[in-house]
């Protein structure tokens, strides 16, 4: 089938798509984008995390076909291409990236928590309303604590998302 | 990774994927295609179909049908739609259903919460669904629609083995009807940690001041369970001993025993998540402890209202 949706602003399409493709396939392998990890597929890892009409969600359990005429961001679509957003910034700053794989999820997951947070006029989220966000993304590597810290340094620098 | 087929994939075999717009379209396509799969928020259509254990002619898409993403009152009842996300029973129902939006809470994380569904919980009919223990201890009923017309199904009817329901082939859950809650609702669940755990035992309590209460157990059994010996004993000895009037700090016996019958209620097996003597005695203490946490609250209520 075809599946026509808007990605990171711009529409595309896919075609030949199988009617139980996920998603994160369309995304990764019909779209050239593979900023979304694909780990478990199984909705535990949180590394193939998107916005789907902005709302995080794990894409290897969209079926392709769900997210027809709607709107997708994925981690390439949060800062103009070249360029660093605040919450990669912050990553980058904080040494919370080692092999790298969990940190797009991350980074789609904390922008989420942010925009409705600090981004919203808010007060930054505290270490609990983190921890929580942060419950369906894995990393294998850091032992979160440097996620933590860029988590907080990305609040800390705010008002600065859209 | 650079896997060029999707994983499940077929090949030839081909599956139809139906979006209907409306309820009414979406009742005519289950009648017209019955083994077409419903799929909601996905969260467990999706795993079993990137598993390949699953391999639909059809999928059925409820994502866009309007009338099944609401919640509103009806009469003295709460209508829940089918396809409220578990993020929203959190948000929009902590007041008028506490056990419910508890149990929302307790599910996976929030990218689940975020697409998992009420009705997705029920249709999977898992004996660990959240859900179905609250909607037990609240004497919910599920309605199921279909072109032959809508019918109500007690949740205590509704579960018939593990994974399998009192829907028919032609039906489709449309919402879930159930009473705001009269008084204090609990959820509580043992897992072995507190993000993304599929619960080892659960227990859900609603008290209904000067009534009686309502139970519901989850995994430990082939289904969710009422405890109804529980509840008749704790009904009796509450009016009995006319503690809803008093609102007196509730006897350790009584709680002792109302979480004795609770677990005696239940019929666990051994699995890789726990023995079934462990979910039995995590059972006993979790019953007593909702109590607990349920008449304090019915107790500090009383002292509001003066
Ligand atoms: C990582 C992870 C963690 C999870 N944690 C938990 C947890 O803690 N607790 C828990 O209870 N569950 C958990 N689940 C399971 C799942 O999220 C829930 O069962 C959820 O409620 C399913 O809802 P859905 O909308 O995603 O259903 P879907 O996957 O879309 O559908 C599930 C089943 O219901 C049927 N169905 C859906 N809607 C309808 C309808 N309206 N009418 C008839 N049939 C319908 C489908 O055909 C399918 O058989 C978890 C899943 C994952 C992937
Ligand atoms: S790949 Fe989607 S959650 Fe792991
Ligand atoms: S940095 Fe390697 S998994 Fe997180």
């Amino acid at each position: 089938m075809r599946v026509t949706l808007t990605v990171n602003g711009s529409q595309r399409t896919a075609d030949d798509v199988w009617e139980g493709e996920s998603l994160l396939f369309v995304l990764r392998e019909r779209l050239a984008l593979p900023g979304s990890k694909n780990a478990c597929e199984q909705g535990e890892c949180g590394s193939c995390t998107v916005l789907l009409d902005d709302v995080p969600v794990c894409a290897c359990l969209v079926a392709a076909g769900q997210a027809a005429h709607r709107r997708v961001v994925t981690v390439e679509g949060l800062a103009p291409r070249g360029e660093l957003g605040p919450v990669q910034q912050a990553f980058l700053e904080a040494g919370a990236v080692q092999c790298g794989f969990c940190t797009p999820g991350l980074i789609v997951q904390v922008h989420d928590l942010l925009r409705r947070t600090a981004g919203a006029g808010l007060p930054p989220p505290g270490d609990a309303d983190i921890r929580e966000a942060l419950a369906g993304n894995l990393c294998r590597c850091t032992g979160y604590e440097k996620i933590l810290d860029a988590v907080r340094l990305a609040a800390s620098r705010l008002p600065v998302m859209p | 990774m650079t896997t060029r087929h999707p994983p499940g994939s077929p090949g030839s075999a081909a599956v139809e994927f139906l979006r209907p717009r409306s309820l009414s379209q979406a009742l005519a396509a289950k009648a017209e295609l019955q083994d077409a799969l419903p799929i909601a928020g996905g969260t467990d259509v999706m795993v079993e179909i990137n598993f390949g254990k699953r391999r639909p002619a059809a999928l059925l898409d409820l994502t866009g049908v309007r009338e099944l993403r609401g919640w509103q009152r009806d009469g003295a009842l709460l209508r829940v739609g089918s396809g409220v996300t578990y993020t929203r029973l959190e948000a929009e129902l902590a007041g008028l259903l506490p056990g419910l939006a508890m149990a929302a809470r307790t599910v996976g994380s929030p990218q689940i919460r975020n697409r998992g569904t009420i009705g997705g919980n029920l249709g999977a009919a898992s004996p660990a669904g959240d859900c179905h223990p609250v909607l037990l201890a609240a004497g919910a009923a599920v309605e199921a629609g279909s072109v032959r017309g809508a019918r109500l199904i007690p949740a205590d009817a509704f579960f018939l083995g593990p994974k399998r329901s009192a829907l028919a082939d032609d039906e489709l859950i449309t919402a879930v009807l159930v009473p705001p809650a009269p008084g204090p609702q609990q959820f509580a669940k043992v897992g072995t940690r507190n993000a993304m755990v599929i619960a080892v035992c659960s227990f859900a309590l609603e008290l209904r001041p000067g009534a009686g209460v309502g139970t519901g157990i989850g995994s430990a059994g082939p289904t969710p369970l009422r405890a109804r010996d529980a509840e008749d004993f704790l009904a009796a000895e509450l009016a009995g001993s006319g503690l809803w009037e008093s609102r007196e700090p509730l006897p350790g016996a009584v709680a002792r025993r109302f979480g004795e019958l609770a677990a005696a209620a239940a019929r666990p097996v051994d699995d890789v998540r726990g023995s079934a003597a462990y979910r039995r005695h995590a059972l006993s203490v979790l019953a007593r402890r909702a109590l607990g946490w349920a008449w304090d609250s019915y107790r500090k209520e009383g002292h509001l209202c003066g």
